[in-house]
């Protein structure tokens, strides 16, 4: 049986909203007893499991309450109600350099931030190289803080944090901040925790991070628990919510603005087809592939769009293309049928693609299923990078006269 | 199909999704089984509530684990406030020393008082008195001057106000320093027999600063006026402890006929002021330097036993205060963030 890492025990919180904020004794003798306030429950009845090694993520809009489930979870607030129990040590990255003396040194606060997230100054001592070269601030170590630009800062701050070695590593959405390639050394040295079996919880509005990291995710909207479950099912969920919420436009539906979801249409089934399929798992650069598209209607619906896009790992979308686009009309008649995309050659370089692939109307106002796929490719070869450019090379001598 | 050059055509490529030691930059999620294996390497792992009522034991046990963070915020303390100033650490002793200067020019040539060497009476007292009133009045502005931290990073929120009376004390080291050079410069000889005196007395001191900081750095989070309020207290607190004027003669005569005496005493700041007077000034009666030059009472004329036995009781309620004040910090902790 394996051990359970975090648990959140049917947790509530309630914030008290002030009309107005009597923060002096004297406002609040004055106003004793007739002091305005709405109850705000921020989070009810959350409750959830993560075992230990698992990475979940939190996936939930704006003001849905994730931040306070974290903060819980992290022991910074106290919920009103439950409780969450924890094994091991936690770290949580809710704000990079929080902190940070801006009149002392780099070095000084490293050692100042380290203490704060429950490092001991031994193992800072041990890590403290690492931690600068993480940061890339071997120059400005010794500087004030308060010289540092905002990139250093934030740099300064992971490489602190990710050095803490948690059991428990709780982030907030910290991935945004810094440069793509920052973001990226990030993201790397998140994966590393992963894979050291550290539990990660993981909060985001980004569904292709979780489609990316995650083994789970816990789907919160307004301070409740819509549910949780693999990735896929959790994004679903997620979309589905933001699209009663009438946020639609989150959804990213080529060519169309606000979509409801109708199940008329379900896809059944969407395989992908390469040269290698049967032998290999994965599909060698410049290889024709097809993704077939199954799908049933349970009634005859005109006017059906086709859409497939494929994201970078990184969750940049590489392509996207649909079948107006590509000027198939299709009224589909009651039944199963497919839909085949045939690339001639997807000239990918290594990497796990997600494929976002689903069927709308024409109009992009109804969306009736949608699916994630991904597929890999395995670069053989030396050549570097995201694209399988056709390159050849000449090299001559030229003479001088 | 494009003709791509991508070098030798390797057989069937290394793929290796399951237990295999994964490349840093495998996209591919490790089995949750062997990233289980992993964690379970590291030993068994102690499983606490984070959120709810922590009950005291926990809390020390916690206070005491984050040692090293106290260190450092109280060299943070001391670092902060001298940055950037040309004399920096000097102006910790410089300050008090000027301040003596004034009073010593103010009470000996203006309003005489008749005390002789009043400066070493005056700064025996101040000595105590500036540890206690630096480390309350910054240990009440403790939780709110760090929100930064306390709404985004979870540690035991009693380290705050403590690493307050921490730099306080070290801040009382520097200015012993002073008040050492001021009793070599008047040739003043301390009790050296008593000398002991000061180990309950500081102690003492250090009990009775921390739980009134840890108690007023909680409420101030809710009632902000409450660091305007301390600051004003702690000016009339400190007209109630003997420093500027003598402890014996017209105060301690006038109290005990009204039988009040008692009501000094309670206050402990009067025994621990007393005791560090009894060490270093050490005169219980003196010759007026004003004309006619009458014998004046100056200290209390109790003996070593009412010192130690003084100091103890205050360490014994104090140590209770403190545990009360920490019971109180952990009440309103749980809304700290978000009354910032």
């Amino acid at each position: 049986m394996s051990p359970v890492a975090v648990t959140a025990n049917d947790v509530s919180k309630r914030f008290r909203l002030y009309h107005e904020k009597h923060q002096s004794l004297k406002e609040r003798v004055l106003h004793a007893g007739r002091n305005p306030y709405e109850d705000f429950w921020a989070l009810r009845h959350v409750s959830f499991e993560v075992l230990e090694g698992q990475t979940v993520g939190i996936l939930g809009r704006n003001g849905s309450g994730k931040s306070t489930l974290l903060k819980c979870v992290s022991g910074i607030l106290t919920p009103t109600e439950g409780e969450v129990r924890l094994r091991g040590q936690l770290a949580a990255l809710l704000e990079l350099g929080a902190g940070f003396q801006p009149e002392l040194s780099g070095r000084e606060n490293v050692y100042m931030n380290a203490s704060l997230l429950g490092l001991s100054t031994r193992d800072v001592d041990k890590r403290f190289d690492e931690i600068v070269a993480f940061a890339e601030l071997e120059q400005f170590i010794d500087n004030q803080v308060k010289f540092y630009s905002s990139g250093m800062y934030v740099r300064l701050g992971f490489a602190v944090a990710v050095n803490v070695e948690p059991d428990v590593l709780v982030v907030d959405e910290v991935l945004a901040v810094g440069d793509e390639r920052f973001q990226r050394k990030c993201l790397g040295r998140i994966k590393e925790f992963q894979r050291d079996g550290r539990t990660i919880l993981f909060v985001t509005h980004a569904a292709d991070l979780v489609r990316q990291i995650c083994d789970r995710a816990v789907v919160l909207g307004t301070g409740e628990m819509l549910g949780e479950g693999p990735p896929g099912e959790a994004i679903r969920l997620f979309r589905e919510h933001l699209r009663m919420l009438g946020e639609g436009q989150d959804i990213a539906v080529p060519g169309g603005a606000v979509a409801v979801a109708d199940p008329l249409v379900r896809i059944t089934a969407v395989d992908v087809e390469h040269p290698g399929t049967g032998s290999r798992p994965h599909l060698l650069p410049g290889e024709p592939m097809t993704v077939s598209v199954r799908f049933e209607a349970e009634r005859p619906v005109g006017d059906l769009v086709f859409w497939l896009s494929i994201f970078s790992p990184t969750g940049d979308l590489v392509f996207g293309v649909d079948t107006q686009v590509l000027e198939v009309p299709f009224d589909a008649p009651a039944g199963a049928g497919a839909c085949d995309f045939r690339f001639d050659s997807v000239p990918l370089l290594d990497g796990a693609y997600p494929m976002s692939i689903g069927v709308r109307s024409s109009d992009g106002s109804v969306v009736y299923d949608e699916r994630e796929v991904r597929f890999e490719i395995v670069n053989p070869g030396r050549v570097l990078g995201s694209v399988a450019l056709p390159v050849h090379a000449e090299v001559r001598a030229v003479t001088l006269q | 199909m494009t003709d791509i050059q991508t070098g030798p055509e390797a057989g069937p490529a290394p793929h290796a999704p399951a237990a295999g030691p994964a490349a840093p930059d495998d996209d591919e999620l490790l089995p949750l089984a062997v990233r289980q294996a992993r964690a379970a390497l590291r030993g068994p792992k102690a499983e606490r509530v984070v959120a709810g009522r922590v009950h005291l034991p926990s809390r020390l046990r916690e206070l005491w684990r984050n040692r090293e963070l106290f260190v450092f915020l109280v060299r943070k303390e001391i670092k902060v406030k001298y940055k950037n100033s040309a004399l920096g650490f000097l102006w910790s002793m410089l300050n008090p020393a000027l301040t003596l200067l004034v009073y010593f020019v103010l009470f000996g040539y203006f309003l005489k008082n008749g005390i002789p060497l009043f400066v070493i009476y005056l700064f025996s007292a101040m000595l105590a008195w500036n540890l206690f009133q630096t480390a309350v009045m910054s240990g009440t502005i403790a939780i709110v001057s760090n929100s930064g931290i306390v709404k985004k990073v979870a540690f035991p929120r009693e380290i705050l106000p403590l690493a307050s009376v921490g730099s306080a004390f070290m801040f009382f080291f520097f200015q012993s320093i002073v008040l050492v050079a001021f009793l070599v410069v008047f040739r003043h000889a301390p009790a050296w027999s008593e000398l002991w005196l000061l180990v309950p007395a500081i102690a003492a001191l250090l009990l009775f600063a921390s739980a009134v900081s840890v108690f007023l750095a909680a409420v101030n989070v809710y009632f902000r006026d409450t660091q305007h309020l301390v600051e004003v207290l702690l000016v009339a607190w400190f007209w109630g402890v003997p420093g500027v004027y003598a402890f014996s003669g017209h105060i301690h005569d006038a109290l005990a006929k009204h039988h009040i005496l008692w009501i000094y005493l309670m206050d402990p700041m009067t025994p621990i002021v007393m005791t560090f007077q009894r060490v270093f000034f050490n005169v219980s009666h003196a010759y007026s330097t004003q004309p006619p030059h009458a014998l004046l009472p100056v200290m209390a004329t109790y003996g070593t036993h009412w010192y130690v036995a003084a100091n103890l009781i205050i360490i014994a309620v104090s140590v209770v205060l403190l545990l009360v004040a920490m019971v109180v910090f952990g009440r309103l902790e749980g809304n700290f963030a978000e009354e910032l």
